[in-house]
């Protein structure tokens, strides 16, 4: 398959467009693998590329129950940043900005990865001050923070409300620059051209109904296209974990599957080049490419499948976008949708060996996993070719719980519905 | 989504916090089997479909509620007092409650 360049751009232009190849092919199954990736997401994809690029492992199939891109991947608020406090999570999710900030080039495609900057708002001198706390932990582990005064946030974005009369005045600031947005239909399609490119096998339409065992070894799946053996079978199925690791007779597992909702406005003139989020109840706001304000807020707050939610929410997330935007009253909301969150129980994800031989997993991403989306793939990868973890996720374990090390953002503790 | 309370009556959920997984037991606190107090603390069933789980009415009667509550449908096939098993439970533990 060609590269893609401004040359093969203007090549296909003047031949009509009409020799531009599938960016990836549809093969059938082979009878095994190396190793099978359940779940073609945005996580699976990147681990397939990974195993191929940095581990040189190719006999490896990515088997996708829908379509390609048809999970959260495709349904995101595309938010992607590296403000995290706690050095475990601020180390994983720096290696993952470093790999978005060359990922186009690195991928042959462009995913549009725009460094706008990422904002949240603080109400109170509390709130500041915890956000100055966490800024300086950042800077210390040499990622970019900086706090801005009101002044500085309404030259930013001048249509915010940072009067004093506002229901949360707003006191200040803490800006990651580096931070942004990518396109997140480029992301699946660019991680599943580059691993089909390197000899990775993508199947559609193949849902796993069971896993193939040798005593307690996992030794293949079967499929909706028959059984496929693999000496290695990683799980990446985000907020399906519970249903996929049930056919492995695995019920217990320190996840529930949430619903979260996300919101796009009608298109409007360029009104805000941030991403920018509310700090007095939970809202994040950016304003996409084709001029929609995209916007989510809080998980709906009870186990569900069902990908969609309820009326709460859509409540609470369009209040307090108002509360920062008062000029977006007359502004119609155009489409909202859910999509699946593997909530785990300290807020932080797993990518592991396990739980059972010849098994990985990856899940746990909360509502944050598609900014993990490099760094989750790239450390899974890792995880499964040398069947240890890199360092980078080796504080991400599944005994961890049990184990009292939690990684507690927050400081929720077992309540996945507050992280 | 409406929550039938069973002393209140059909209730918005927003009137009511989800307290999850229903099929969970609390270990006898002076047991140290450390794999049943894990399992009690971050072990969930996450089933998708009928969901046994506790809500409490806590902007209103404040009770707790064992609902079963279908993950895929949001539909809820039954919503009784939480009250009765606590007793149970205790009794079998040989605990006056």
């Amino acid at each position: 398959m060609a590269e893609y360049s401004a040359l093969s751009l203007l090549k296909n232009a003047f031949s009509g467009n009409r020799d531009w190849k599938p960016a990836w092919r549809k093969p059938a199954p082979k009878p095994s693998y190396d190793v099978i990736i359940i779940g073609g997401g945005g996580h699976g994809l990147s681990t397939a590329y990974y195993l191929a690029k940095e581990h040189g492992i190719t006999n490896v199939a990515v088997l996708e129950k829908g379509w390609l891109g048809s999970g959260n991947v495709g349904r995101n608020t595309v938010t992607i940043r590296s403000n995290y406090m706690l050095p475990p999570n601020t180390r994983f999710y720096e290696h993952s900005m470093k790999l978005w900030e060359n990922l186009s080039h690195d991928l042959n495609y462009n995913v549009m990865f725009s460094q706008r900057g990422v904002l949240n708002l603080a109400h109170t001198p509390g709130q500041l001050d915890d956000y100055a706390r966490r800024g300086n932990s950042m800077r210390h582990q040499d990622v970019d923070a900086e706090l801005m005064t009101p002044a500085e946030i309404k030259q930013l974005m001048p249509a915010i409300d940072i009067s004093a009369n506002a229901r949360f005045p707003i006191v200040g600031g803490l800006m990651q620059r580096r931070a942004g947005t990518a396109r997140h239909d480029a992301v699946a399609w660019g991680y599943a051209r580059g691993a089909d490119r390197r000899g990775v096998d993508i199947i559609e339409n193949c849902e796993v109904t069971g896993f193939l065992r040798d005593g307690d070894r996992v030794v293949g799946v079967s499929t909706a296209k028959g059984d496929i053996r693999a000496a290695k079978v990683a799980v990446a199925v985000a907020g399906s974990t519970g249903r996929v690791l049930q056919l492995a007779g695995i019920d217990r597992l320190p996840i529930e599957s949430h619903v979260l909702q996300a919101f796009v406005t009608e298109s409007i003139k360029p009104f805000l080049d941030t991403v920018v989020t509310f700090g007095m109840g939970h809202c994040y706001m950016n304003q996409s490419d084709k001029g929609g304000l995209v916007c989510g807020g809080d998980i709906d707050g009870y186990n569900s499948y069902a990908q969609r939610g309820n009326l709460p929410i859509v409540d609470d997330v369009m209040a307090e976008m108002l509360a920062m935007f008062p000029s977006l009253a007359s502004v119609r909301l155009l489409r909202s949708w859910g999509g699946l969150c593997d909530m785990s129980m300290d807020g932080s994800p797993i990518i592991t060996t396990g739980p059972l031989p010849g098994m990985y997993l990856n899940c746990g991403w909360c509502y944050g996993g598609f900014k993990a989306t490099p760094a989750s793939g790239w450390c899974f990868a890792h995880t499964i070719a040398r069947d240890e973890p890199h360092d980078l996720n080796a504080a991400f374990t599944l005994d961890r719980f049990q184990r009292g090390i939690l990684i507690d953002e927050k400081g929720q503790g077992a309540t996945p519905r507050l992280h | 989504m409406l929550i039938t309370c069973p002393y209140c009556g059909p209730r918005d959920a927003i009137e009511f916090t989800y307290q999850g997984d229903g099929n969970r037991e609390r270990p006898d606190p002076a047991s140290q089997d450390l794999d049943a107090w894990n399992d009690y603390v971050y072990g969930r069933l996450n089933p998708a479909g009928d969901h046994n789980e506790i809500w409490q009415h806590s902007g209103g009667c404040r009770m707790h509620i064992r609902v079963v509550r279908n993950t895929l449908t949001h539909a809820i096939s039954s919503a009784v007092p939480a009250r009765g098993d606590t007793h149970a439970r205790a009794k079998r533990r040989g605990v006056k409650s």
